[in-house]
């Protein structure tokens, strides 16, 4: 039997040892009646060679993002990966190691975090930053739910330009906290920063800001900070890791709570899992923070050692005191970008982010030179943006998935039935870039 | 002294290049100054060796399955097969954006909507959400579901969880965040639910049990029936936290013995590797009743056609993660569960079982086992106390003898293994809970039980060594109080 070790002889023997003379007298205490007479009715066993094929056969029934021409972000993004990145992440020794709790035997695993916590902090110009959480999504909920834990007030303001995943996810962790939010409409694609002052009320916890938002545009975070640091409320920002290379760090315009999706630091986009969400923050929060953190120290000797720290915050000690219930996290995946981040270095980072927006800002130009196409907003923008289409985006995409282009995001689900949300990425080539222009041509003509 | 990669930097040196940009703008023309990041990032410059060099000197001090045994109890730590490793890299697979159109995801859609049936199956359930990617995301999930359905049926007061003191800590703060008060009950001398203090516990709020079963003890719950009989006499719902799951595939079904929602640790019951702490996956299953309250899209075939299906977007709990949950763990789950089919998956918890019984029949004279019900599932929970006890008696020395659960295990790392999980059940004090998993073999265990004699007759003579383990690990012991007081958590250079 595939993974079972023992020999039916071995098992003999062994149940011969236990003293009973099969393996039901080990079952007693589950009542006679409950347990199953016959076999689950699951497929017959494959061998790894017919599954193989099997998966192959169902591997070939997708098309991929790396032959098509794919311009789809929206919170996930296809940056390349240096292959080193897989060798690492292959590696047994940090693939199939348990969470790091044995810290004399988990050095690796520890170090290898600290070193990310490290690199979001500087990314972020924040103090802390935790291990990682699930995705951009569940991290944003987090944040939420710690300003409230750190005001003691109940309701959350947010930017109706964040994602709209985001939105989703937030509503399920906060619904049943009695926790109030207020989305702030967007005019013309960004918040206005009066309208977030007008919504701030004594009740207020947090506000919740992304730039690049959602639509792709630069929000104004200096006039949020001076709006939302007039009151205790905390200023959650919601940004891109690669952006930050080139963008403010969220310490210039005085963010509290940084989260983001991490996915596009090292990471394959696996049909949007696993992703992870780093959250990271002002020293003074550190114990409001969820998710695991750690910390340099000494061993007996003496010698730097790594190991988790600040648990008392955590669930298994807390229990339902606990900043937050997650145990489990996304760890290989934050390894994954540690390793990326390491790889890329200064350079190497500031190049993928250089390349990013200056190959967007050239499909942006030569796009709005089509005849029936427009930029949809008049705001600059990192590596994705909005344009308004001739005729409904999903007609669009659709014509254009026929020529092996995926086009972006269709924009309805906001409510922009003629708009399309474009990402370019360093991957792209010029020609890559002029072959998309051509495309959009061409079908507006047919 | 181990050196951060930060220490590592070498001003100017490179490990990465792209080709050089094919585009004639500047930077500067897409971000006005005022969007400028004012002070340069600040990450390591090494060449590709270096980093190489830096993580696998890193590596080589994990602690890892295929460097040795596991004992960790709860944690089903079994072998992961390496084809799932070779299927999850095929492009088309790690190459699908999560928002591409249905008809070019069909295959990746196939494996979810087998997975979801699959696990419903084995739970005796009728479907299975494949969205929340760790443990205590499923919990989260199934206690979402069980508010959703009281609250559907107008009875909002019913807001209490009642769980047993024996539960994991994700248990009561995955109720705190679900929005619902926590109860907990004592556990019976036995180690299991006491029915007296569950029948107390509950009343018109309750809205549902909670149980690990097997528990965290490793023994079955034979009171099943009278519990959820209790539970359900109030329309209260049974959650099964499916962290001890291994054991009773393909023996129980779940769904079949009064459980209405569990989640599974597909990283624990389906061998997908922890990865060092994530990712995991907690798929959900639920009984046909909540079926309409389980996260949004489900995995739905319609003909021949895979959909990714919102239909039920009103009555359901919403999302709780961005898109599909961890895609490429419940792949290898799903490979992992067609390796088996229905045989191999209830020979893993037969095995699992064996090995557990004999590790604790060969130790039952050599260390306490305070809950022995003559057999247990997976895991056993064992305590120090014989140790201390027997180094005493023979050498008289209070002091010297003062040996914890935790000089045990970190003895064990000494000889090469992993640490049983310690401290938990929070019931027995100073536990060790082992549990050894079916891919290990008879002649692993032989040694492993060798070891823990071994580490009994240190104990009772010179404790001394167990006292100051470990030793021959990459660090000693660490300082723990120091890494909260003088905190840090990151490298600023």
């Amino acid at each position: 039997m595939p993974y079972i070790s023992n020999t039916d002889r071995e098992r003999e023997e062994m149940l011969k040892e236990i003293g009973v003379s099969k393996f039901e007298e080990l079952v007693v205490d589950i009542p006679e009646k409950f347990r199953l007479k016959e076999l689950m009715n699951l497929d017959a066993p494959m061998s790894e060679l017919e599954l193989s094929k099997r998966v192959f056969a169902l591997t070939g029934k997708n098309k991929c993002t790396n032959v098509f021409n794919s311009f789809m972000g929206g919170g996930i993004y296809e940056h390349f990966i240096p292959a080193a990145v897989d060798t690492i992440i292959s590696r047994p020794e940090f693939l199939t190691a348990y969470t790091p709790y044995q810290a004399e035997v988990s050095q690796g695993t520890l170090q290898a975090i600290y070193e990310y916590q490290s690199m979001i902090c500087d990314l972020t110009g924040m103090e802390i930053s935790n291990a990682g959480m699930y995705d951009g999504a569940s991290a944003t909920a987090e944040a939420i739910i710690m300003s409230i834990r750190k005001t003691r007030k109940s309701k959350a303001i947010i930017a109706g330009t964040i994602n709209p995943r985001y939105k989703e996810v937030i509503k399920s962790y906060t619904e049943g906290l009695g926790i109030e939010i207020e989305y702030v409409p967007a005019v013309n694609g960004i918040i206005k920063p009066e309208d977030i002052e007008k919504a701030i009320c004594e009740k207020t916890s947090c506000v919740v800001m992304q730039t690049p938002n959602y639509f792709g545009n630069f929000e104004d975070m200096f006039a949020m900070d001076e709006i939302i640091h007039k009151t205790k409320a905390l200023f959650i920002a919601v940004v891109d890791p690669t952006s930050l290379a080139v963008m403010n760090a969220p310490c210039e315009y005085n963010a509290d709570i940084v989260v983001g999706e991490g996915q596009a630091l090292g990471n394959k986009p696996y049909f949007g899992g696993p992703l992870f969400g780093f959250l990271a923050t002002k020293m003074e929060y550190n114990r409001m923070m969820p998710g695991r953190i750690v910390g340099e120290t000494v061993d007996a000797d003496g010698k730097r050692a790594f190991a988790l720290t600040l648990q008392a915050r955590e669930q298994h000690i807390r229990r339902d005191k606990a900043t937050s219930n997650i145990c489990s996290n996304q760890a290989l995946c934050v390894l994954a970008a540690t390793v990326y981040m390491s790889l890329l270095g200064k350079a190497g980072l500031l190049e993928i982010a250089n390349q990013s927006a200056t190959k967007a800002k050239y499909l942006a130009d030569g796009i709005s030179k089509i005849d029936g196409y427009s930029l949809a907003f008049n705001h600059p923008f990192f590596k994705e943006f909005t344009i308004k289409t001739p005729m409904k985006a999903s007609v669009l995409k659709d014509k254009l998935l026929k020529k092996n282009i995926f086009a972006g995001i269709d924009l309805a689900e906001v409510g922009e039935e003629n708009m399309l949300l474009i990402a370019v990425t360093e991957k792209k080539s010029k020609n890559d870039l002029d072959a998309f222009i051509t495309a959009l041509k061409e079908v507006n003509n047919d | 002294m181990t050196k951060t990669i930060f220490e590592k930097s070498i001003p100017g040196r490179i490990g990465f290049i792209l080709p050089q940009n094919d585009v004639d703008i500047k930077i500067n023309d897409c971000i006005p100054e005022k969007y400028r990041r004012k002070n340069e990032i600040k990450l390591p410059e090494l060449s590709e060796l270096d980093v190489m060099r830096h993580y696998i000197e890193l590596s080589s001090k994990n602690h890892f399955i295929e460097k040795g045994f596991y004992p960790l109890g709860s944690c089903t730590m079994k072998y992961n097969p390496k084809s799932h490793e070779a299927f999850v890299r095929s492009s088309c697979l790690m190459d699908l954006h999560p928002y591409q159109p249905e008809e070019t995801v069909q295959g990746a859609l196939e494996i979810l909507y087998e997975l979801q049936n699959d696990l419903a199956t084995i739970a005796g359930m009728k479907n299975t959400t494949l969205q929340p990617v760790a443990g205590a995301h499923g919990e989260f999930t199934g206690l979402k579901i069980i508010r959703a359905y009281h609250l559907a049926k107008g009875n909002a007061h019913k807001n209490e969880i009642i769980l047993p003191d024996a539960a994991h800590g994700t248990n009561p703060a995955s109720v705190a965040l679900a929005g619902m008060k926590v109860v907990e009950i004592k556990s019976n001398e036995k180690g299991m639910v006491d029915l007296v203090a569950l029948k107390a516990a509950i009343n018109e709020n309750t809205a549902g049990f909670m149980l690990t079963n097997p528990n965290t003890l490793g023994l079955f719950e034979p009171q099943i029936e009278q519990i959820a009989a209790a539970i359900h006499g109030v329309d209260g719902l049974m959650y099964m936290d499916g962290a001890n799951m291994n054991p009773i595939l393909g023996i129980v079904h779940p769904g079949k013995i009064g459980f209405d929602v569990m989640h599974y640790n597909l990283h624990k019951t389906m061998s997908t590797p922890h990865g060092g702490g994530g990712p995991g996956s907690g798929a959900v299953s639920v009984v046909e009743k909540l079926e309409k309250f389980l996260p949004y899209p489900m995995v739905n075939k319609i003909d021949d056609k895979f959909t990714l299906d919102y239909s039920h977007k009103e009555t359901s709990i919403g999302k709780i993660h961005s898109f599909y949950g961890n895609f490429a763990v419940n792949v290898r789950a799903w490979a992992y569960i067609k390796t088996l089919g229905g045989k191999g998956l209830r020979r893993a918890a037969e095995n699992s079982v064996i090995n557990a019984n004999y590790i604790m029949k060969k130790l039952e004279k050599v260390y306490h086992i305070p809950h022995n019900h003559t057999y247990c599932m997976h895991e056993f929970v064992a305590t120090n106390e014989w140790q201390k006890q027997r180094c005493f008696e023979n050498l008289g020395d209070k002091e010297k003898c003062n040996i914890k659960t935790l000089d045990i295990a970190k003895r064990l790392l000494d000889k090469g293994y992993h640490a049983p999980t310690i401290y938990f059940p929070l019931i027995v004090h100073e536990a060790m809970m082992i549990e050894p998993t079916e891919t290990e073999s008879k002649q692993t265990l032989d040694e492993f039980i060798a070891t823990m004699i071994e580490i009994n007759d240190e104990c009772v003579n010179t404790p001394e060594v167990v006292l100051n383990a470990p030793t021959t690990t990459p660090i000693r012991r660490i300082d723990d109080v120091k890494a909260v007081k003088e905190l840090n958590v990151r490298f600023v250079w």
